[in-house]
């Protein structure tokens, strides 16, 4: 061993250690992928991605939970005083600056993930401080765009994919 | 391992001992050198033996019952509560025992905190400590979401969002512990599956936390290192067993007034209503093992920091060692710790409590004292103690204190000093 020491060249055995733990690395890893990747959603839960929803009922000022993905969807259709105050908001005075006009393409229809940015509780419907939304669980409170205002929630509640297919039905995703 | 030479007496066992030593192992477990002023607060280890096997057998029993299936699993619960024999008992044992469990960690662990347990050379004892602590946060955790009631569902979303907080790969973490786009059926059927697993896992730990144990041999409330096998030891066997025996029986009758007269009030009645994705409860709260940690969480307004709060709150424990700078293990001879030590106890549960309060106005204010107070004390208390603390004198044994023939220490401490002088 010792009279090896000083021989600092590389050789040939040198090369096929390295080839050998490379290659058993990238084996091990080719081996380890299927357990983990098996975790991820199956093709049965992606084949559930779109949701049609009939809101041809619906006045101005009610609101309507629907599943998506197993997550909850909230539809609301808005009411002239709702989108006003959304609206009258200078953006620069929010957590996550985002224009109403841009959440609400339909400015009567507000259409988002039902679910609290923070921890993802379902938030309550015309409750808060900026009558709007409140998450009982942590306490954030999110305006009538569904826009975080107060409390832990980072960001604003998500505008999933969505488009009327005509005047009554949305699609979802 | 033994400190001595065993041969077995029979000709068989003899010969079977040559071959694979568990009469050896057998010998060394019995006759472990103890040291002999071990009180009731070091039962616990046994205690928490005692415990884990519960669990694994009454778990074992209930899995052949329980159906891990979003439709079925809350019906299947009640089916073992209804139908299956003796169902009521090993479900309500299985719950309280998680309970119960956690009752006396926290009572081992607060033990080690007080006499030092966890400093050289006892650290790797410690952090196995540590790990199976974590690893039982993770079972109860899954276990409690099987019933798939209100609070299985809404708790495992609110755990598994808490990975959602890491940046960039955050979303997909939670996608992939999810199986899905939320909590559901594919959630549910691995929880089962590493619910079932970890245990195991810990019984391993264990094997490890008592072999590491077994090296330097057991801390002791005065906190001196001791000579092994001495005047200051006692044999395992039955010293330790018949007191620890008796101990696990007073944990027992606890147990049992918990199983028998009141088995639902440490869970949540929300938990008796089916799984409801479209409706969360008005007030989640963690079990109540749990809670000085959700406390932390909803202490800090940003929900990076909390997650990173209260996962430090639990790791800052496994760098608690070194954080010590204080050689003198037991708090009995740390005037000022003992003092701070109470202290921390009383921070820790009113983190308990306010973690099962709304998140607001005092409460909120509160919990921001506590955490920082509970950081505070590891991080900055601690070290500093170490150097400043005046520490009372150490007695040179166990035996000295009791049987040292002169009330004063020092007079004691110098006569020994004359007697190794004279040798």
């Amino acid at each position: 061993m010792s009279d090896q020491k000083d021989e600092k060249k590389t050789n040939r055995r040198d090369f096929l250690f390295t080839a050998t733990t490379a290659a058993g690395a990238v084996g091990v890893g080719a081996a380890v992928w299927p357990l983990v990747d098996q975790m991820n959603p199956d093709a049965s839960v992606k084949a559930l991605a779109s949701t049609e929803v009939d809101v041809g009922s619906m006045q101005p000022g009610q609101s309507l939970t629907v599943l998506w993905r197993g997550k909850p969807v909230f539809i609301k259709r808005r009411t002239d005083d709702e989108i006003k105050k959304a609206r009258a908001v200078d953006i620069n005075d929010l957590k996550h600056p985002e224009k109403d006009e841009d959440r609400a393409k339909n400015p009567e229809w507000l259409v988002m993930l039902g679910i609290c940015t923070h921890l993802g509780c379902v938030p309550l419907t015309d409750k808060g401080d900026y009558d709007g939304w409140f998450c009982p669980c942590h306490g954030s409170h999110y305006d009538t765009s569904g826009r975080i205002r107060k409390g832990p929630a980072p960001t604003n509640m998500e505008i999933p994919k969505y488009e009327f297919v005509n005047t009554n039905t949305i699609k979802i995703g | 391992m033994s400190d001595h030479e065993y041969t077995p007496s029979s000709k068989f066992g003899k010969w079977f001992n040559d071959r694979l030593p568990l009469l050896t192992l057998a010998n060394h477990l019995t006759d472990y050198p103890t040291p002999k002023n071990l009180n009731y607060w070091w039962t616990f280890g046994g205690i928490l033996t005692f415990c884990l096997i519960t669990q694994i057998v009454t778990g074992l029993v209930l899995a052949m019952h329980y159906i891990a299936h979003a439709d079925m699993a809350f019906s299947s619960v009640e089916h073992i509560m209804r139908d299956v024999n003796y169902g009521w008992l090993l479900r309500y044992v299985h719950a309280n025992g998680a309970s119960m469990f956690f009752l006396a960690v926290y009572i081992h662990i607060f033990r080690s905190l007080f006499y030092g347990s966890y400093k050289s050379p006892r650290e790797i004892i410690w952090i196995l400590g540590i790990i199976i602590y974590l690893l039982m946060m993770a079972a109860a955790f899954m276990g409690y979401v099987l019933p798939w009631g209100q609070m299985s569902f809404w708790g495992a979303t609110v755990i598994t969002n808490l990975f959602s907080a890491i940046p960039l790969v955050g979303e997909s973490i939670t996608t992939w512990l999810w199986g899905g786009y939320s909590v559901d059926n594919p959630t549910l059927t691995r929880f089962f599956t590493l619910h079932y697993l970890i245990p195991f896992l810990i019984l391993g730990l264990v094997v490890l936390h008592i072999w590491a144990l077994h090296v330097p041999g057991n801390n002791n409330p005065v906190g001196i290192d001791i000579k092994k096998p001495s005047k200051d030891t006692v044999p395992f066997h039955p010293y330790i067993v018949i007191k620890d025996a008796f101990a696990l029986l007073m944990f027992c009758i606890v147990f049992a007034l918990f199983v028998f007269y009141q088995p639902n009030i440490l869970g949540h009645a929300d938990n008796y209503i089916e799984a409801d994705p479209l409706v969360t409860p008005a007030h989640i709260v963690p079990e109540w093992y749990l809670l000085p940690f959700y406390a932390i969480l909803r202490s800090v307004p940003d929900k990076l920091m909390g997650v990173v709060a209260m996962l430090s709150a639990i790791l800052i424990l496994a760098a608690l060692p070194w954080l010590d700078t204080s050689k003198v293990r037991s708090a009995v001879f740390r005037p000022l710790f003992r003092q701070f030590y109470w202290i921390l106890v009383a921070d820790v549960l009113i983190l308990g409590y306010v973690g099962a309060m709304p998140a607001e106005g005092l409460y909120l204010l509160i919990a921001r004292v506590a955490t920082a107070y509970y950081f505070a004390h590891f991080l900055i208390i601690l070290p500093v103690l170490g150097w400043k603390e005046k520490t009372t004198p150490l007695p040179l044994s166990i035996t000295e204190p009791v049987l040292g023939g002169s009330p004063n220490l020092a007079a004691a401490r110098s006569d020994e000093k004359i007697e190794k002088t004279i040798k």
